[in-house]
């Protein structure tokens, strides 16, 4: 698997959208820390765009390499490897290099700010994490999309809807859910229908440890009862787990029956 | 060496493959010939396993190869239509092919056999269909493997490339390995092949020597031979 | 009466009451001949000075009774041993000065105080440094009190079990400047206190408020900061209040607010600097208040206006990076906003004039969603969010749609 994820990564970070978003999170870093001047308001608003941005990416790269790539797959199956070594490898390799333009587009800057000298550090690393695992779970979801759908524009029409559903349409009926059933307690509601959403779970456990929660007022000292804990920040981890683990074993299974 | 016994496979609602029980021993060249959709490639994809059938089974070297991927260690396949990923040049693709299988491979004979020498650092979307086509044979001849399935071998090949790659057959023939060819190019079969497999709508509609098949239509050229099966399926 | 006011009227012509023209002086130190306050007091007579030396006196619930000036030399300290009260007063013209006071008692059915001021004429308390109190400087019925750049301090945890810095009730025309009061329950508290100035003070980490009016009427507070308190200010059944130059700093927490008005009317509120508060004004019952020249600088919400709100003047404010500038509960809107600078505004000034073309609606969606159920806070900064309130900024459904900046500024305002 290995050398499949090897191939896979050299030929993403050779290829031109890699450097591209490589840069724009150096430049978008660099920016940040010029404007603010200070590390913790900079990770504040790149809460915001990694929040939004990294599932985004990571579902359009992962569908646009799987469809792509399709020549690579079909001369690896021809060869004696087994078959979730192919693609597994390939999703690996995506989902690395995804993450590595964004762990060094923003590391670098920040570390030249001095983040290591900052009480922000955590903070900053709980950012490169969640962003991290939202590149891992929605690459895996584009994988999936891709292997199932071989017409690429439907397929990357799913893709699409998909990310707009979890970043867009769920808070919307998240909301509309709040809203409807005001006369009952909602704080369960609100922690699970937060959990349920990896976009919102990574929003919510950067807020929380932001200044900002404080607005969150009496809801937000629910939440933080709850993900101030070590439970509940390893519970929190472990769904982000499930969420990266659920699309890699449905990659696995649909990849074992695909007819190429 | 393959026996296949009952083969299905349905695309969606196309039946290709319906039925097909098939054994071939070991040595020689075998001609799997058939019309446009009758289910050559997906035969051999089924053997390869890169298409899943839904029932039957394909025994290799007396080895059921469902789910199995240590057995396509000893068999080298040429795809239909060569398509490489574009990024790489053509000796960083032949690098990792070799680095994937791990085996000794003559690489360097074939290059020169071709001619590709000189397009050995050229990315592969930057090559003519030809020029691919001659990489794709260096892939699918570099190894040594008792059993060897070519797609189409002969689409794009200039002449010369022509004989090289006949003659490049005829010595794995000599060598006694196993080599399943599809093509269109009936003259080719005539002077290559020791045995065809005639595929129609799935079904094999004829297994034998090209001499019986000749006899069979009572034709004296194998081009007539095969279009009077046609025909009389038709009528 | 008249008397009364006669002395008082002389003692504060005198600047310097240590060589007062009338009265004696009377020392106390561990080698005097007076060693105790206690005993000094009983032996002084109406008018004199009772000189403190440096040392330590353990000494408790010291009633003075007559008109006397208390001084300090070299910071000489009073402890109370954490037992009850420690200066009980019921003069008129006493001056308290240069005295470390410290450890007043805590009870929970008596106002223990370090300076206990009961129906005090002319008092003035000044330089002190009071130290683990449970009330500091406590006055009850007086007038006509000068408290001065006194530092008081305690280490507050609970609410029930502490008590204020200054704690002032039923009195009027008192004076409290330079002050330092922290980790008390309220810095300065007022409670039916007429006539009255606040002036230089910080208020700083204390458990309630940084101050608090109650039931006072024709009052001012200028230059006081408020930092980090569990609110700063809260203003409440108060009339005629003037706001000013006041620093509100970081009062953050989840229930925490700059400025807390209630049931309050006729206030000026100018030229404050509310920075970093969760919420920098809320409001509610409150009537004909002008706004003016404030800034609000990256707080929760700017102004949260919680009904009731009638008549008031937002103007020539600057809304700097607050999440919400303005918080409405009702679709209905009695108040105005002109001329305000809003970082948050998009529009064009293709005229030049510094003056936005497009009105500004200083109202989010969300934050009249956020008001309804509280719960949808959770969804803060989702992307969700920012395209509701677009949409709402497009065309205004829910919010009050009268509720606009007409004139916004295209400029911070200095």
């Amino acid at each position: 698997m290995f050398k499949i994820l090897q191939y896979s990564f050299y030929d993403l970070v050779r290829s031109r959208w890699s450097y591209v978003y490589f840069f724009f999170y150096l430049v978008l870093g660099f920016a940040l820390l010029f404007l603010n001047s200070s590390v913790s308001k900079s990770v504040i608003t790149l809460m915001n765009i990694i929040i939004v941005l990294t599932p985004m990416i990571g579902t359009i790269f992962g569908v646009m390499y799987f469809y792509s790539a399709r020549e690579f797959t079909e001369l690896l199956l021809a060869q004696p490897i087994k078959r979730s070594t192919i693609f597994l490898g390939q999703y690996l390799g995506i989902a690395l290099s995804l993450t590595l333009s964004l762990v060094l587009g923003l590391g670098v800057p920040f570390m030249i700010y001095g983040v290591f000298q900052s009480s922000e550090i955590w903070n900053f690393g709980l950012l490169l994490v969640s962003g991290s695992f939202l590149t891992f779970i929605f690459v895996a979801i584009a994988s999936n999309i891709a292997l199932m759908h071989e017409n690429k524009i439907k397929g990357f029409g799913y893709a699409i809807f998909i990310w707009l559903f979890m970043a867009v349409i769920y808070d919307g009926l998240f909301l509309i859910s709040l809203v409807v059933f005001d006369e009952y307690p909602l704080d369960k509601f609100s922690l699970i229908a937060t959990m349920l959403n990896p976009i919102d779970l990574s929003r919510i456990l950067i807020l929380l440890k932001l200044d900002i929660s404080a607005l969150l007022g009496y809801t937000g000292a629910v939440f933080q009862k709850f993900f101030g804990t070590n439970t509940g920040l390893f519970a929190s981890i472990g769904i982000l787990m499930v969420w990266t683990g659920i699309p890699i074993f449905f990659i696995k299974k649909i990849s074992s029956k695909k007819d190429f | 060496m393959i026996e296949i016994t009952n083969l299905h496979k349905r695309f969606g609602k196309v039946q290709v493959l319906e039925g097909i029980s098939l054994e071939i021993k070991g040595g020689g060249i075998f001609a799997i010939l058939g019309p446009n959709g009758s289910g050559k490639t997906t035969l051999i994809k089924s053997i390869l396993g890169m298409v899943i059938p839904q029932s039957g089974t394909i025994l290799i070297e007396n080895k059921p190869i469902k789910d199995q991927w240590e057995y396509r260690n000893n068999l080298n396949y040429l795809p239909q239509i060569a398509q490489f990923p574009e990024n790489l040049t053509v000796e960083e693709l032949i690098g990792m092919i070799k680095n994937l299988r791990g085996q000794t491979a003559n690489d360097k004979e074939l290059i020169e056999l071709f001619g590709l020498a000189p397009f050995m650092d050229k990315k592969l979307g930057n090559l003519s269909g030809g020029t691919k086509q001659k990489v794709n044979l260096v892939l699918a001849f570099m190894f040594n493997c008792p059993l060897i399935i070519l797609d189409e071998p002969t689409t794009g090949l200039d002449p010369v490339s022509l004989i090289n790659l006949k003659g490049l057959i005829n010595k794995e023939k000599e060598a006694g390995k196993t080599i399943l060819i599809t093509t269109h190019i009936m003259d080719f079969v005539d002077t290559m092949a020791d045995e065809i497999v005639f595929l129609l709508e799935g079904k094999i509609y004829f297994k034998g020597t090209v001499a019986e098949l000749k006899k069979k239509s009572t034709q004296n050229d194998l081009e007539h031979a095969i279009a009077t099966i046609l025909t009389e399926k038709n009528v | 009466m008249r008397q009364l006011l006669f002395a008082a009227a002389i003692f504060l012509c005198a600047n310097t009451p240590i060589n007062s023209a009338f009265g004696n002086t009377l020392e106390v130190c561990s080698t005097c001949k007076i060693t105790t306050i206690t005993e000094a007091i009983a032996k002084a007579s109406p008018g004199d000075t009772l000189l403190v030396k440096s040392g330590f006196y353990q000494e408790g619930e010291i009633v003075i009774n007559k008109p006397l000036v208390l001084i300090g030399v070299d910071k000489p300290i009073i402890d109370g041993e954490s037992k009850a009260g420690i200066l009980v007063i019921s003069a008129d013209s006493i001056v308290i000065k240069g005295l470390i006071i410290q450890n007043v008692g805590v009870s929970y059915t008596k106002d223990y105080a370090a300076i206990h001021l009961s129906r005090c004429n002319y008092f003035t308390i000044e330089d002190n440094e009071l130290r683990n109190v449970f009330f500091g400087i406590l006055v009850e019925k007086s007038h006509f009190g000068i408290i001065h750049n006194n530092k008081v301090s305690s280490n507050a945890t609970k609410e029930y079990s502490s008590g204020n810095g200054v704690h002032i009730w039923h009195s009027d025309n008192m004076t409290v400047t330079n002050n330092h009061l922290s980790n008390l329950r309220d810095g300065i508290y007022f409670e039916f206190v007429d006539e009255s100035h606040i002036a230089n003070n910080i208020s700083t980490n204390n458990l309630r408020y940084g101050l608090h009016f109650m039931f006072s009427n024709n009052d001012t507070y200028y230059d006081n900061e408020f930092i980090n308190n569990g609110a700063g200010v809260a203003v409440m059944f108060s009339k005629f209040i003037g706001m000013k130059r006041n620093r509100f700093y970081k009062n953050w927490g989840t229930a925490s607010f700059g400025l807390l008005l209630k049931e309050i009317y006729d206030a000026e509120i100018e030229d404050n600097i509310f920075e970093e508060n969760t919420i920098a004004i809320n409001v509610e019952g409150s009537t004909r208040i002008n706004y003016k020249n404030n800034n609000f600088i990256r707080n929760g919400w700017a102004v949260k206006i919680r009904g009731g709100c009638y008549a008031n003047i937002f103007a020539n404010n600057n809304f700097i990076d607050n999440s919400f500038d303005v918080s409405y509960n009702s679709k209905m809107n009695d108040n105005s906003f002109n001329n305000n600078y809003w970082s948050d505004y998009t529009g064009y000034d293709l005229d030049k004039d510094g003056i936005g073309d497009v009105p500004y609606r200083p109202v989010k969606l969300f934050s009249y969603i956020v008001n309804q159920t509280p719960e949808t806070i959770v969804l803060l900064r989702s992307l969700f969010i920012d395209i509701l309130n677009f949409s709402e900024k497009v065309s205004p459904v829910f919010t009050p749609d009268d509720l606009v900046d007409a004139t916004p500024k295209m400029k911070v305002i200095q």
